[in-house]
């Protein structure tokens, strides 16, 4: 119960701590930069039940993002559901992805580089898909109707957006507690390090990382339908495409995979990077990637356990978690 | 739906030359697949450089694709002898894991760079043979097929043919083939796998500039067409076998009927999307490939 | 015909790999609460045997039969769960994760709860005597620490049956002098113990029943002392002609 009880308690104070903020401020650049710093910590975490707690890295991470931000915004135009009700039904559908997408590739035996290749292909499917069918609005994309009430999610300032996004955030906070915390995630980790020595002691490797997947989809989906919410659009591009799932995998794996606070940091780190870059050179496209390619390297080859590895480097006094 | 035989004799015609040069592409991969056990997804992006190193040597200094060919392939080469040298065998630790997101991340550089100097727009080049035509067929089926892919077929097979000889006939060959089938021992005979390593994958970026001069006539450049052949070059891999040569030309052929027939009869997009459902099939079902080693 | 106390039955078990031909035709019998070995020289087909045991081959004929039921190529973790757990010859740690979290894995086949699956890893420790190692990382132990650790972890699954690879490989005769004991107490707890051992010291003073593996054949079984003394267990081993050599050296001293 000891490290349970302490995650859960830094993850208390977390959010009490970032909740605080839109009540102390109402300054629209300082929130907005919050929301999208809490949004690039929710794709990170996403990316990070699979990628690091799971060993298996998924490089088209957009597949969920895209399936939960359509959904998202089809359930609402198309059938006229409450968008309360749509997010966490958004959520499965990505889940549901994900447990399609990780029972084919597991039950063939793929990892490693082909595990990822096959991630990728999927989400350029659905990227075409998308761009080919009515149904998704094409090339087009889906426009979210205006209609601002708590009742429709659509929040008069970015408050809301703020405490909402914070909500998904603690949510993937407490999944990846549980992971580190509980027998599943014990089975998950053991996979990650050693599958038939895992097989050995009696886990199913298969299941395992099925379910991983279809959490991290859920979570992925989850920042999707934020997405539309916010932004009331979404099209092929932003949906399926390349940017998101690769900020995704950076985050988590700057930060540091397979912690709790990794991809929180990391996240964080590359949003502030990034809003630097923006203030420096102005609003040059392709800049921001450039510098996280450029980081996903140097720290793959000088600090691959990323920031929060950087804790094995203090002394043992100073270190307060693992 | 009834076509009549010109129009699929087009279609045939159409695939089989971008087919070829999907397969010098997929050659490139499959060799760097073979030798250093990586799968460079990196590639895509590199073929995009060369396209845009081709295209700026034609813009600035009006050089011609197919003169510019002893320029690019040498330059491609050492570009690749120095990513595997310099950053990829210092990246990875050894670790597989490591060399996939080093990769991934050279891959991003390369592109957003792309996007930053040159913007998103879509570029073509204008030549003297464009939009020159060749009769192809006896004359009751009698197509006409562009020159530049012609060419383009042509090249590539013959480039394709020079890749084997190298591999089959040199000493560098040799050694390519001794670090492949194993490392250790080629090592404690003395071969420098470092320096093999990188040969190798100069080779197949190397590759990728003699592709570009091909297909640059005939085809466009933007920073994201990397993302478009890394895939199909992805395919045709895995189609033919990881670190087979001869899978790599039959599975680029086949690839590129596949992709003009199925633009054919689904119309553009959704024929690209029958290519990557063949992928996933073959990644799931027979990942070694028809020629492939069991992997 | 099933011995009423033959824990894992062997029944014609061959395999092959390509034309190799790995395991042909073995049968054995292991005794409930017996302690016994498998030895011969390398490349024998010992791993493979318990491989194919343990689920992580298919064998291409005959059948393996544990408790009364027929698991043939039933997978491993469906067999850990049934009761029996193998180790492995190269030892595979979860190398980022402690002793204690190791341990807990296997822990962990008993119990869903956390807490309960540390404690019991505290216990297992304390049998294996890696108990002041515990907050270690797998990967900063010792050859020896680490083989305690294979062990440890497979006990945490309160097997029936344990399949021990090379358990003593890779250890001094000093860590071998204090491996022997942990072993010895395992089975005396109650675990049926199947070990492939070429240190023929823990063989001779653990083993009650020994089989010897050679080119994937069964060539000989019975007490470590009548085995070693079998001509066709010496020529596996040493050679041909050995055997006669040996009785002539015998004779002549």
């Amino acid at each position: 119960m000891n490290k349970l009880f302490k995650d859960l308690i830094s993850i208390g104070l977390f959010v009490c701590l970032i909740a605080m903020i839109p009540i102390f401020t109402s300054s629209g650049v300082t929130l907005n930069f919050v929301m999208m710093a809490l949004f690039a910590c929710l794709i990170a975490q996403a990316w990070n039940v699979l990628g690091g707690f799971g060993g298996q890295f998924s490089f088209g991470h957009a597949l969920f993002f895209g399936t939960g931000a359509y959904f998202q915004a089809i359930a609402q135009i198309s059938w006229g559901w409450n968008p309360w009700v749509a997010l966490p039904c958004a959520m499965l559908t990505a889940g549901l992805v994900g447990a399609w997408v990780g029972a084919l590739s597991f039950r063939y035996g793929l990892k490693g580089s082909y595990f990822a290749l096959v991630t990728l292909a999927f989400a350029e499917v659905f990227r075409i898909v998308s761009l080919s069918v009515p149904f998704t609005g094409a090339g087009v994309g889906l426009m979210l109707p205006l209609s601002e009430s708590w009742t429709n999610m659509q929040f008069g300032s970015r408050a809301g957006f703020v405490w909402l996004v914070l909500g998904l955030v603690t949510l993937a906070l407490c999944v990846t507690a549980y992971l580190r915390n509980s027998r599943f995630g014990a089975y998950l980790q053991a996979v990650r390090d050693n599958e038939d020595a895992a097989r050995a002691v009696g886990v199913n490797p298969f299941h395992v990382k099925t379910w991983a997947t279809v959490l991290s989809g859920a979570l992925m989906g989850s920042a999707g339908a934020f997405y539309v919410q916010v932004f009331q659009y979404i099209d092929p591009s932003i949906g399926f495409g390349s940017h998101t799932s690769v900020e995704a995998l950076v985050g988590a794996i700057v930060g540091g995979m397979g912690t709790l606070w990794g991809p929180v940091l990391g996240a964080l780190a590359l949003h502030v990077l990034a809003d630097l870059t923006r203030n420096l050179f102005g609003q040059m496209p392709g800049i921001n990637m450039v510098i996280y390619g450029a980081v996903l390297i140097v720290i793959v080859m000088f600090l691959p356990r990323g920031i929060a590895g950087l804790n094995a480097y203090l002394p043992k006094s100073w270190r307060r978690y693992d | 739906m009834m076509f009549d035989a010109s129009i699929l004799l087009s279609a045939l015609l159409n695939g089989l030359t971008t087919g070829a040069v999907y397969a010098l592409i997929a050659l490139g991969l499959t060799l760097i697949y073979g030798v250093l056990h990586i799968i460079n997804f990196a590639h895509g992006a590199s073929l995009m450089m060369a396209l845009y190193g081709v295209y700026a040597l034609k813009e600035r200094w009006g050089v011609d694709p197919y003169v510019a060919l002893p320029f690019m392939v040498p330059a491609m080469f050492v570009l690749g002898y120095g990513m595997q040298r310099l950053i990829i065998n210092r990246a990875s630790h050894g670790k597989d894991e490591n060399i996939l997101l080093v990769t991934l991340g050279l891959s991003i550089v390369m592109e957003n760079l792309a996007l930053l100097f040159f913007k998103s727009d879509t570029r073509t080049i204008d030549t003297a043979y464009t939009l020159s035509t060749v009769a192809i067929g006896p004359e009751a089926v009698q197509v006409m097929v562009s020159l530049p892919k012609l060419v383009a077929f042509a090249g590539a097979l013959v480039v394709s043919a020079l890749l084997i000889v190298i591999l089959q006939r040199t000493d560098l060959g040799r050694a390519i083939r001794a670090v492949a089938k194993e490392k250790q021992g080629a090592r404690l005979m003395g071969i420098d796998v470092e320096h093999v390593y990188a040969m190798c994958f100069g080779l197949g970026l190397a590759c990728l500039g003699a592709a570009a001069c091909f297909l640059l006539p005939a085809y466009y450049v933007n920073p994201q067409v990397g993302n478009g052949f890394v895939l199909v070059a992805f395919t045709v891999v895995v189609l033919g076998g990881m670190g087979s040569f001869a899978g790599a030309l039959l599975g680029g052929l086949l690839i590129g009927v596949v992709e003009s027939f199925g633009g054919l009869f689904l119309g553009e997009s959704l024929g690209q999307v029958g290519i990557f459902v063949i992928f996933i099939a073959v990644l799931l079902l027979r990942p070694q490939g028809f020629f492939g080693a069991k992997a | 015909m099933t011995k009423p106390n033959a824990l894992l039955e062997v029944q014609g078990v061959s395999r092959s790999f390509g034309g190799l031909k790995a395991v042909q035709n073995v049968s054995l019998e292991v005794p409930q609460g017996s302690l016994t070995a498998l030895i011969g020289p390398n490349g024998a087909g010992k791993t493979t045997l318990f491989a194919l045991l343990s689920g992580f081959l298919t064998p291409d004929t005959g059948q393996v039969v544990f408790k009364g039921q027929d698991i043939t190529g039933q997978a491993p973790h469906l067999n850990a769960k049934l009761g029996m757990t193998r180790t492995f010859q190269i030892v595979q740690p979860f190398a980022a994760q402690t002793v204690r979290e190791n341990i807990a894995v296997g822990a962990h086949l008993h119990t869903a709860s956390r807490e309960q699956a540390l404690l019991m890893a505290d216990k297992v420790a304390q049998r294996v005597g890696l108990a002041d190692q515990l907050d270690k990382l797998a990967s900063d132990l010792t050859v020896a620490g680490r083989k305690r650790l294979e062990l440890a972890r497979a006990l945490a699954t309160e097997p029936e049956l344990l399949l021990l690879d090379e358990v003593l490989a890779g250890l001094n005769p000093q860590e071998i002098a204090e491996m022997i004991p942990v072993v010895r107490a395992i089975a005396a707890s109650g675990v049926t113990v199947l070990m492939i051992e070429h240190v023929m010291q823990a063989v001779m003073s653990l083993a009650e029943h020994v089989w010897v593996l050679a080119q994937g054949q069964l060539i000989a079984q019975g007490s470590p002392s009548e085995v070693t003394r079998h001509p066709q267990v010496i020529e596996a081993y040493l050679g041909h002609g050995t055997a006669a050599r040996l009785r002539q050296a015998e004779v002549s001293a």
